[in-house]
């Protein structure tokens, strides 16, 4: 059984758009999946169905195998922690230690084990020091830090990002980074739904490609980033490396190379050979 | 007569927020007319504070503790209004929603709106509006609501309010941060456009793979201090100085950094965009062979 079981899934809001149309997908433990796609294509009503903030006008989303429609938002905010876009949708305390002491204390949970939480969520976030400051005092980075904080004293199962780089320096990608890295280890999955493809190639190992309310390619980071006549009907553009290792696949460079790293070291032994070779004949 | 081709210049600023330490310590900075010249730099560096001095938001609307001297197309913009300075200086803020007047429920009006301070007579109001509608490339929507657009379509809205006025300069300051990657690209090609017509642009940036495709020089900005200033290529390719205040070079930039030593190249001839990148290992991978 998947941790997110998401069954032909169709929405429709309000207003009559239906933004998603038979969507189907597994969700596991672990697993840290890119959710890309351009706006307007359903990536963030498809992220709403994963902790029940929005549930399907036909077909059903399963979080642990029980049916999303048959329970609380509130509960499944236990399993699936959802971090917003705009952290001024989701900040309402005055202080950060509140804002991240909120969800354990309103679980009702003891205490010693809200105090243990917050203290944790804080201080791997890189906030420690900052408890006292009013969340609006923090500068933009720091402050989608904080609401992912927020979600952690929650311990959830899954962790919801939607655009955790924006606004981001060097500093902070780095952070979100190892964060994600950290939370992977300790069990949790990590959906993130974002436009920075750079970050893509060095943190998710599978991608989902949602465009016009469909799932268009579903697979490994490597895999989805050769695909290059997908991404550019969905307007993607993969990363600088990629289209580099792309560029020189006629030279012997594999097409699927992700990071800078990777790439270097490709390159490296490529020269190296041929030095060789040189050095051979001469 | 080289005076009159210096667009902005920025001589010993160093300034300070209200109750602040200083978000500017001693910039000097020179942008010739025509140039596109990009600010670098993390979060808090003071780029958007640099952006306002330019326009005399800083200090006329902020406040604070101000030293040195910014001239804006001739204009000493501590002896000038806000209001004066924006007749010459055009600025784009990063939300472009910010910028609209929110009374105006069309795109031509939005445009209008911002002339309408000028006291321009009609019939070249409505010339302009066309023209810089044109220059955005959003002519055909005159009709509809701006809060309607997209927000690529949103910030050429608001460049082309800016562009109406006819300034000499334009500031932006991260004006594609909140867009997505359509969005994006529409802002940065109408910039680019733009400064290939011949306008002088000035603008913050964290895009910096992109910006390496177009700008001719660059300021890189840390804690309030100017850490290198020069020719794009020239700021980009200093790989370590660059990581160490948390600014990413361009990947391509820090791949031929790390191969630096292997093939035997110097910073200066490091590849700062993807097509430079192509030619250059095409090129090295196409000697091995021969």
């Amino acid at each position: 059984m998947s941790l997110i079981g998401v069954q032909d899934v169709w929405y429709t809001y309000d207003n009559r758009f239906m933004a998603l149309s038979g969507v189907s997908l597994g969700i596991e433990a672990k697993e840290t999946i890119a959710l890309i796609g351009q706006n307007g294509g359903g990536k963030t009503t498809l992220a709403k169905q994963f902790n029940g903030l929005l549930k399907p006008t036909k077909g059903r989303v399963l979080v642990k195998g029980i049916d999303t429609r048959k329970v609380p938002a509130n509960k499944l905010a236990l399993t699936v922690g959802y971090v917003f876009q705009n952290p001024s949708h989701q900040i309402f305390s005055s202080k950060v230690w509140d804002e991240v002491s909120f969800g354990p204390k309103n679980a009702g949970l003891k205490p010693d084990e809200v105090d243990e939480r917050t203290r944790w969520a804080i201080s791997a976030v890189g906030l420690s020091g900052f408890e006292q400051t009013h969340p609006y005092d923090l500068d933009y980075g720091k402050m989608k830090l904080l609401t992912i904080a927020s979600i952690m004293s929650l311990k959830p199962e899954v962790y919801c990002l939607d655009e955790p780089t924006t606004g981001q320096d060097h500093q902070g990608r780095r952070r979100v980074a190892e964060l994600i890295r950290e939370l992977n280890d300790a069990g949790s999955a990590v959906i993130v739904i974002t436009h920075d493809m750079r970050f893509v190639a060095e943190v998710a190992k599978r991608i989902v490609l949602v465009a016009g309310g469909r799932i268009v390619a579903d697979g490994q980071t490597r895999e989805i980033f050769e695909k290059t006549d997908i991404l550019a009907r969905a307007q993607i553009r993969s990363p600088q490396i990629t289209q580099l290792a792309h560029a020189l696949a006629d030279h012997g460079v594999p097409p699927n190379l992700l990071t800078i790293k990777e790439l270097a070291d490709c390159l490296a032994s490529i020269i190296r050979v041929e030095k060789e070779r040189g050095s051979r004949h001469a | 007569m080289p005076r009159v081709e210096v667009a902005v210049r920025v001589d010993a600023l160093t300034y300070s927020y209200p109750g602040h330490a200083p978000a500017l310590h001693d910039i000097s900075v020179k942008v010739m007319r025509g140039e596109m010249f990009g600010i670098i730099g993390p979060n808090g560096a003071g780029k958007s504070t640099l952006c306002k001095a330019l326009n005399g938001l800083v200090p006329h609307f902020y406040g604070g503790t101000y030293g040195g001297t910014v001239t804006v197309a001739g204009m000493d913009t501590m002896k000038h209004s806000v209001a004066e300075l924006s007749l010459k200086v055009g600025f784009v803020f990063q939300e472009p929603t910010n910028q609209f007047s929110g009374v105006s429920a069309r795109v031509d009006e939005e445009v209008a709106f911002g002339m309408s301070m000028t006291g321009f007579p009609r019939e070249e109001m409505l010339k302009r509006i066309e023209d810089s509608l044109r220059q955005v490339g959003l002519e055909g929507l005159e009709e509809r609501s701006p809060f309607e657009l997209s927000g690529g379509q949103q910030q050429r809205l608001a460049i082309a309010t800016v562009l109406a006025v006819k300034p000499e300069v334009i500031v932006m300051d991260e004006p594609t941060a909140q867009l997505d990657p359509v969005g994006k690209t529409e802002v940065l090609e109408t910039m680019r456009a733009l400064n290939k017509e011949g306008y002088t642009i000035i603008v913050a940036e964290h895009e910096i793979e992109e910006l390496a495709t177009f700008a001719d020089r660059i300021v890189a900005l840390n804690e309030g201090r100017i850490i290198s200033e020069g020719s794009a290529r020239g700021v980009l390719t200093q790989i370590e100085q660059l990581k160490r205040m948390g600014v990413d070079p361009p990947s391509v930039t820090e791949l031929s950094h790390l191969l630096a030593e292997e093939l035997g190249l110097k910073p200066h001839q490091y590849p700062i965009t993807l097509d430079e990148a192509i030619v250059l290992y095409r090129d090295l991978l196409e000697g091995g062979h021969s």
